[in-house]
């Protein structure tokens, strides 16, 4: 089955999307820092499984992939890859933070006392939420 | 390099990126290790339907040959530093202020 491996992959978005609708993780919403912090990951992890493929340190199977080989032969499915997966896991972060209200690191410091106050804060926009 | 120590290379140049050059300190974070391990769940159903149906295969000389859930364990390393870099990069971008508020 030629799409064996982007069926897994619409599995991943497939599963995770209820947490943007339902959860308002707001990820896709916040495309722009969606995609600045993706681009360095697909670029680094790309560059790995290039030089993977060309050590033949592992292998696509034809069958099961769309056959849609970038340069490097590298199945078009892979940077997809790299690009589904991470935002998963962005969208996990967020709907932990959203449910538990733990910090993440990136709140807004209240009263200006440095990073000390990131943990009432995460919890206080997480409290308010639901 | 064989895959096991690219991914030795991997796990420890994230965790320095996230420590000590973004300072973004997930490692320390309940948030982050709560996400991984509801990531890691799915990456051993996901990475097994691949590795396990042979959409992906690995030669034998370039991994240890330890296997979890027909995966190469090397491969919970690689996604360990997939998700801790870009989360790293996530709250990073939050931190300078790109679309920090949901």
């Amino acid at each position: 089955m030629k799409f064996a491996y982007l069926l897994v992959l619409g599995f991943c978005l497939a599963a995770t999307l209820p947490l943007e609708l339902f959860l308002r993780t707001r990820v896709y919403a916040r495309w722009r820092r969606l995609l600045l912090s993706l681009a360095p990951v697909v670029a680094v992890f790309t560059a790995w499984d290039l030089y993977a493929v060309s050590r033949h340190q592992w292998r696509f199977d034809p069958a099961q992939t769309t056959g849609l080989l970038l340069p490097g032969r590298l199945p078009v499915e892979e940077p997809l890859f790299f690009v589904v997966v991470p935002t998963c896991a962005i969208l996990t972060l967020e709907a932990v933070r959203r449910v538990k209200g733990w910090p993440v690191g990136d709140e807004a410091a209240r009263g200006g006392t440095g990073g000390a106050t990131g943990r009432a804060t995460g919890r206080a926009t997480g409290g308010a939420t639901e | 390099m064989s895959y096991t120590a690219l991914c030795v290379v991997a796990l420890a140049a994230t965790a320095v990126l996230d420590l000590w050059v973004l300072r973004t300190r997930l490692l320390t974070r309940k948030a982050f290790w709560t996400a991984y391990a509801i990531v890691l769940f799915f990456q051993m159903v996901t990475n097994g339907v691949l590795t396990g149906r042979e959409i992906v295969t690995y030669d034998e000389s370039a991994i240890l040959g330890v296997r979890v859930a027909y995966a190469p364990v090397e491969d919970l390393l690689f996604g360990f530093a997939m998700v801790l870099q870009t989360l790293a990069w996530w709250v990073w971008w939050g931190r300078a202020g790109v679309q920090r508020e949901p």
